[in-house]
């Protein structure tokens, strides 16, 4: 049996699975029975200085895409940190640590960017015996505006300096969370490592309109008749989060620089996913807001049993394992050829994949009048499309052609060796070197 | 009085009110809004979609079904009546298992077709309830068209002419219109008078006159209308019923099932319509069926259906036939009625088993005997009263592929006309064609 345990920075659980600071992490009770459906450790909703708590909206805070059968597949939410009292917070932490030594707390903060906010905040989080904490440089919306949350995460010299204060005023591991809402991710994540932060985490949300209501003109969720943007998650950002993970892992200058992923992580492989690509666990939210804490199990069970099938018998074997593989489009090799194959056995006629390549891509399918769909090799880029249109898994491969073999389409033999755009005929900059 | 399912004899009141009314509802409840939607999105919405080819009207189905996932039922209705006008009673009665259903991919692949038969009646429900009619009348063309009949083929062929501006006149020879729709058709198919509600939605486009209580031949001659108007559709439909050929098929309660399933339609009580409590079905079509599994549901405590050939040549689909038995129908295959006999009060109807041998079906010699209040004859009907201008072709008035008869300006379609299926939605098809092929030579 895989052992599951995590050692993130320093911080123990008995798995990697968190729930991101976010509104099930909001108070005593719901990180409580969190702890006891089996979460290995939560990062608290984020807490704002001393002082009247923030505000939130007496309207609707989230709104949703659905995909089939309501199936929730990005939400965006618009509410701001915690709206409740700061010592009631930190009260309930220090005795929820004392109940549950073995989980993970971590303190996630949002004051304003001024060297006196942390110094008056972190003594009192050290106080309460959590395990670390995790600066908010993300929410996208409502705190920005007053200049802190992705106001600070979008500059890196804040985020430097922040880093820093934090290392000064408090002894235990410090994660800065990322925003998305950049152009390139590492620069933030240079910068947390620059100013000593521990590990980043990332992503938080990303701005969005989730949907327009026809019939009032305004963005959703709607406020008497008003919208504004919000902060987009759930499955649909896991491609763009994880992308940024990789980045951050695979750059030299921030390799090795221990990560949380969060973004859409719904189930075990989800976040083996996450995990091969850099993380050394990863945080979740949406799915407990879609299906409640009980998910976590079916986490646990579905990554255990896959470690025991890889054989994989600690997190450890198996964290950053694909970054090797994230390479940029100029070393892909292009000597490598593949062509789609239809396999008839499994075909159900639908022609979906006719109508895709047919209308979209290289006509590269023929059809026949009993509905028979081939590959026409001569014509077929291996785009993938048609692989990916089918509603048969499997029944559409890609086929490598072996070296020595002649590639159809372009009448030339298939070679052994790599070749990529580095040193590619077609290639400017091959030449303009010489 | 309180009767029971084993009274003896022939009596109504078999089932309490209630259990009449639930036995009578929707064979299959309409889906909701939310079911509609997951349904709809289980369509791959195919390329050249076979289940298209299937439909004898060739309704887009992956459009249709496309539009109602995305919220727009109304246009969704409007992409299948342009194609069936009938695509509500369509919808409730067209065996979708072996049209557009059995080659859906889904059935082929998983069993598990796409539910296109109840998703049609959605859209077609939603529109039909507002009272919206999609379509508008072109202006008028002076040209008028009589149209025999006014059962599915009637009047699919008037809606379309109608479309075009004509001016069409309706002769039917009932008291009401709808032909099988309203008469032949199951009473858990059709419920809440759908067929009349149908029917006036339809002729809301305008420019079509309905007369009733007038009878081709009997009230008016084809020779007649053929000279008052500018072109004639014949959809008569078939009205006589077949003989079982056997002794005692005249006696009391050996009746024609198609009378009895009309009578079941027409009836404003359940609680008053008559059954046996041993009922004999002869016949392997959907009118045995429904006669069948409808007398159990009347409360019949013994029904049988007896068919002459195997399960497999039986023309009432596999599903049928399982919901026949599902309703507690005993189906008896490969047995021939020899004779009618009374029994006592009752009847006692003598079969003798068949087998096929080389294609042909003989007696095998064995002979059985089933008790019987009430027999219901259903081998299949035939045309009555068609003028002997039309040349005929193995009973039925004979038409080319654009439904014309041998008699210039003279279409016909429907099962009176040679050619197709005798299904509802095969009669619109050829009632929709003979009007687009009408129309083309009126205006050539």
């Amino acid at each position: 049996m895989a052992d599951l345990t995590s050692n993130f920075v320093g911080i123990k659980s008995p798995n990697p699975f968190w729930l991101a600071s976010a509104p099930p992490t909001d108070k005593e009770y719901n990180v409580r029975r969190a702890f006891e459906a089996g979460w290995g450790g939560v990062v608290w909703k984020t807490l704002g200085s001393e002082g009247p708590p923030v505000v939130n909206v007496n309207g609707p805070r989230y709104g949703v895409v659905h995909g089939a059968d309501r199936r929730v597949l990005g939400l965006n939410n618009i509410e701001l940190i915690t709206d409740r009292d700061l010592y009631k917070n930190l009260d309930e932490i220090k005795r929820v640590k004392i109940d549950y030594p073995d989980r993970a707390i971590i303190v996630s903060l949002m004051v304003p960017c001024e060297e006196e906010a942390w110094k008056a905040i972190l003594p009192l989080v050290e106080e309460t015996g959590a395990d670390g904490i995790e600066l908010n440089f993300g929410c996208p919306h409502g705190m920005a505006e007053r200049g802190m949350g992705a106001a600070v995460g979008q500059v890196p010299e804040y985020i430097e300096m922040v880093t820093r204060w934090c290392k000064q005023y408090y002894s235990k591991p410090v994660i800065v969370k990322l925003t998305p809402n950049i152009t390139d991710v590492r620069q933030p994540a240079a910068a947390a490592q620059a100013g000593g932060a521990d590990a980043v985490s990332l992503i938080n949300t990303i701005n969005s309109i989730i949907s327009v209501d026809l019939d009032v003109m305004a963005p959703n969720p709607t406020i008497d008749g008003k919208g504004t943007h919000g902060g987009y998650c759930g499955p649909a950002v896991k491609p763009i989060a994880m992308n940024m993970v990789a980045e951050i892992a695979r750059d030299p200058e921030t390799s090795g620089l221990p990560i949380s992923g969060i973004g859409g992580i719904t189930n075990w492989r989800d976040a083996a996913e996450y995990m091969v690509l850099g993380c050394g666990n990863v945080q979740v939210c949406t799915a407990a807001m879609t299906y409640g804490f009980k998910i976590v199990e079916e986490m646990i069970s579905g990554l255990s049993q896959w470690m025991d099938e890889k054989g994989h018998t600690s997190i450890d074997d198996f964290v950053g394992r694909a970054v090797p593989n994230v390479t940029d489009w100029q070393y892909l090799n292009l000597n490598y050829v593949s062509k789609a194959s239809i396999n008839q056995d499994d075909c159900i006629n639908c022609g979906r994949c006719y109508a895709a390549c047919e209308d979209t891509s290289h006509q590269a399918i023929a059809m026949t009048k009993d509905r028979e769909f081939s590959v026409i090799d001569s014509e077929c880029v291996a785009c993938n499309l048609c692989v990916e249109v089918c509603p048969v898994e499997n029944c559409i491969t890609m086929v490598q052609q072996e070296p020595g073999m002649v590639d159809a389409r372009t009448n030339k033999v298939v070679e052994k060796e790599h070749g990529d755009w580095t040193t590619h005929p077609n290639n400017p900059s091959v030449f303009a070197a010489e | 009085m309180n009767h029971s399912t084993s009274t003896a004899g022939i009596v109504s009141g078999r089932l309490n009110a209630n259990a009449l009314v639930e036995n009578f509802d929707d064979l299959h409840a309409p889906l909701s809004k939310h079911e509609a939607l997951v349904a709809s999105d289980r369509c791959y919405f195919c390329h050249d979609a076979p289940c298209m080819t299937a439909c004898p009207t060739s309704i887009d189905i992956p459009l249709f079904i496309r539009q109602i996932s995305t919220g727009t039922a109304e246009a969704s209705a409007k992409t299948i009546f342009s194609q069936n006008i009938l695509g509500g009673m369509c919808a409730r009665v067209c065996p979708t298992e072996t049209l557009c259903e059995e080659v859906c991919v889904r059935e082929v692949s998983e069993g598990k077709p796409v539910e296109i038969g109840r998703l049609q009646r959605f859209a077609t429900d939603r529109l039909m309830s507002q009272n919206i009619h999609p379509f508008v009348r072109a202006n008028n063309t002076d040209k008028k068209i009589a149209i025999i009949g006014s059962g599915p083929a009637g009047l699919a062929c008037a809606h379309k002419l109608a479309t075009y501006g004509h001016d069409v006149t309706i002769f039917e020879a009932r008291k009401k219109g709808g032909g099988l729709n309203e008469f032949g058709i199951a009473t858990y198919k059709s419920i809440n008078d759908f067929a009349q509600k149908e029917l006036d939605w339809l002729l809301s486009i305008g420019g079509i006159k309905v007369e009733y209580d007038k009878a081709i031949g009997k009230d008016i001659s084809l020779s007649q209308v053929q000279s008052d108007y500018d072109a004639v559709f014949i959809g008569m439909g078939l009205s006589g019923v077949n003989a079982l050929r056997c002794e005692g098929e005249n006696m009391a309660n050996v009746d024609d099932a198609v009378t009895f399933i009309s009578d079941l339609r027409q009836t404003e009580n359940l609680s008053k319509v008559q059954v046996g409590r041993n009922i004999v079905v002869i016949g392997g079509g959907m009118t045995a069926v429904d006669a069948a599994v409808q007398s159990k549901l009347l409360g019949a405590q013994n029904v049988s259906l007896v068919y002459r050939r195997g399960k497999e040549n039986m023309s009432a689909s596999v599903y049928e036939q399982e919901l026949a038995t599902s309703k507690g129908v005993r189906i008896i295959y490969n047995a021939q009625p020899l004779k009618v006999l009374v029994n006592g009060s009752g009847l006692d109807v003598e079969f003798g088993y068949t087998e096929t041998i080389n294609g042909k079906l003989e007696q095998t010699g064995e002979k059985f005997n089933i008790n019987a209040d009430q027999v219901f004859k259903a081998i299949g009907q035939n045309l009555s009263g068609a003028s002997e201008i039309l040349t005929l072709s193995g009973g039925k008035i004979q038409i080319d592929e654009n439904g014309c008869t041998s008699v210039p300006n003279v279409w016909a379609g429907g099962d009176c006309a040679t050619g197709g299926d005798d299904l509802t939605v095969t009669a619109v098809a050829e009632g929709r064609d003979a009007a687009i092929n009408i129309n083309t030579m009126l205006l050539s």
